[in-house]
């Protein structure tokens, strides 16, 4: 079976790389456009407990819904292809994201900011040198836990025609082709523990020093 | 020199005021203890002074300039404050820790590296052990050494201290607080010190301000509350051996006599002692006098002397 779909690979190589393309553009593109919105975001609202009760519960609800039922929702509103495919899937990346940037700013400890106030730090001094640092790992558990889900979600992209390694797997399962459907599943999973290996290094490498 | 005046606080939703129409003046040099229950609004009154919370009515001069008038950010990088919880950023290193008020103030880097290890050495701390090190590194008395030299980094006249020791063990607590009080006196900071610990209280302040639901009830020199407790909440409040406590503020060298005519195997006690180790002395080993080493020779003290002290028939 294996074998059959390297055979498969070896046959489509053109067709394999633009899919694999797709796939990391629309998951990478997700990512930073979910992270630029929910990072901001979560910095606002951490420190505003109506705003941050508001915004938990909004990504919590966002959390519950299934990425495809996401997807058939933009459908209808954005049509087909990649940009509607994007925006579902920079949907997806939100929750994880905002709300490890709101519990990383809140979960510190907050003697510490009382000190940093009281030797006479901005509050923009206090967000920069204090509150972000030290809030920085928990954030990228987020984007962490948003890769993963942005990648395995990107497959569901082929359904409204965004393109990407789903391609292969729709296909596979419409012709009951299952050596085609693995060309796409697997790189799939790679990628997927991939994005968990690499922001796990970069957790570990961002968490300062002090504290590992 | 601190001046507040008809000081008040009250926080919403609260009925009754967090402080109440406060008046004291502190001056230069002196360690004024701020102690009452929980809720009497002594931390409030501390954190009203940088700022830190905002007064209502009444009006906080520091050396003379209303606070009010001060922008709270530069106002609070003049002001040291030392908390229960120290607040050491665990991010960065001890010396990156103490450096924070005097980085703020964008002093040169050289000039900042001299200065925390000049701290650290005045902390006891090694320089050279120390200030690479991160605050996880550091035991709680350790940590608080450090809290201390942040605070004192820029040379701040005036200083704001909750708690310091509160979270210390006895022992510890007990060395620092001497430690410190060395120091203090040595730069001769002026220190509003908050503690809910009538011994710290007693140690520690040349003057004491006892509150109680926002309100001041008494505010003296140790000796003299113990001696003369406004009313029955302030007796209550120093607790039922404050004439013990009266004597342990006491040296026994102050009401010592010369050494004539004391029976031989007289208890010895040395010059640090105050009345109370005395009193303790005398009747731990059932005598009426003892003998005490002074620089000059020995001194005498006598339970008589003790209760003259105490009577105030002495002094």
């Amino acid at each position: 079976m294996l074998i059959e779909a390297w055979r498969y690979l070896l046959a489509h190589p053109a067709q394999f790389a633009v899919a694999l393309g797709v796939h990391v553009t629309l998951s990478a593109a997700a990512l930073a456009i979910g992270a630029a919105i929910a990072i901001p975001v979560g910095l606002y609202a951490a420190r505003r407990p109506g705003v941050a009760f508001a915004a938990v519960n909004a990504a919590n609800v966002g959390r519950t819904l299934p990425s495809l039922a996401v997807l058939a929702l933009v459908m209808p509103l954005l049509g087909t292809g990649f940009a509607p495919s994007l925006f579902a899937l920079s949907l997806l990346a939100l929750p994880p994201i905002l709300l490890n940037t709101v519990a990383g700013i809140r979960g510190i400890d907050p003697d510490i900011i009382d000190a940093a106030r009281g030797m006479g730090m901005t509050p923009r001094g206090v967000l920069g040198k204090i509150e972000w640092p030290l809030a920085l790992p928990v954030i990228f558990a987020g984007l962490r836990t948003a890769a993963i889900q942005v990648v395995s979600g990107a497959v569901l992209a082929a359904f409204i025609g965004g393109g990407g390694l789903g391609d292969f797997i729709t296909a596979g399962i419409a012709m009951m082709a299952i050596p085609q459907l693995l060309v796409g599943a697997i790189p799939v999973t790679l990628l997927a523990l991939g994005a968990d290996f690499g922001f796990g290094v970069l957790q570990q490498r961002l968490t300062p020093r002090g504290m590992r | 020199m601190i001046e507040i005046e008809h000081l008040g606080k009250r926080f919403p939703g609260s009925d009754a005021p967090a402080v109440d129409d406060l008046t004291i003046s502190i001056g230069d040099g002196e360690i004024c203890v701020l102690i009452g229950p929980s809720g009497c609004g002594k931390t409030t009154t501390m954190r009203m002074i940088n700022r830190m919370i905002e007064p209502d009515v009444g009006t906080i001069c520091i050396a003379g300039r209303d606070v009010t008038r001060i922008d709270p950010v530069k106002l609070r990088r003049s002001v040291g404050y030392v908390i229960q919880q120290v607040g050491l950023f665990p991010h960065m290193t001890i010396a990156e820790n103490i450096a924070t008020v005097p980085h703020l103030l964008g002093w040169d880097a050289s000039r900042i590296a001299r200065r925390a290890d000049e701290l650290l050495a005045r902390v006891d701390m090694d320089p050279a052990r120390y200030r690479d090190r991160y605050p996880r590194e550091l035991s709680g008395g350790q940590k608080q050494r450090v809290g201390v030299a942040r605070a004192l980094a820029a040379d701040p006249p005036v200083m704001l201290m909750d708690e310091p020791f509160g979270a210390l063990d006895p022992i510890t607590r007990a060395s620092l607080q001497d430690e410190f009080l060395r120091l203090l006196y040595e730069l001769r900071k002026t220190i509003v010190f908050v503690t809910h610990d009538i011994d710290e209280a007693l140690k520690m302040g040349t003057r004491i301000a006892i509150m109680r639901a926002g309100r001041l009830v008494q505010f003296d020199r140790p000796e003299a509350i113990l001696a003369h407790p406004a009313d029955s909440f302030v007796e209550a409040f120093v607790g039922g051996d404050r004439a013990l406590k009266r004597l342990a503020l006491m040296p026994a060298v102050d009401h010592a006599t010369g050494a004539l005519g004391v029976a031989p195997g007289a208890p010895r006690l040395p010059v640090t002692a105050s009345l109370r180790d005395a009193l303790s002395t005398l009747l731990a080993t059932d005598r009426d006098a003892a003998l005490i080493d002074t620089d000059r020779g020995e001194a005498t003290i006598t339970l008589g002397a003790i209760r003259e002290a105490l009577n105030g028939a002495r002094h």
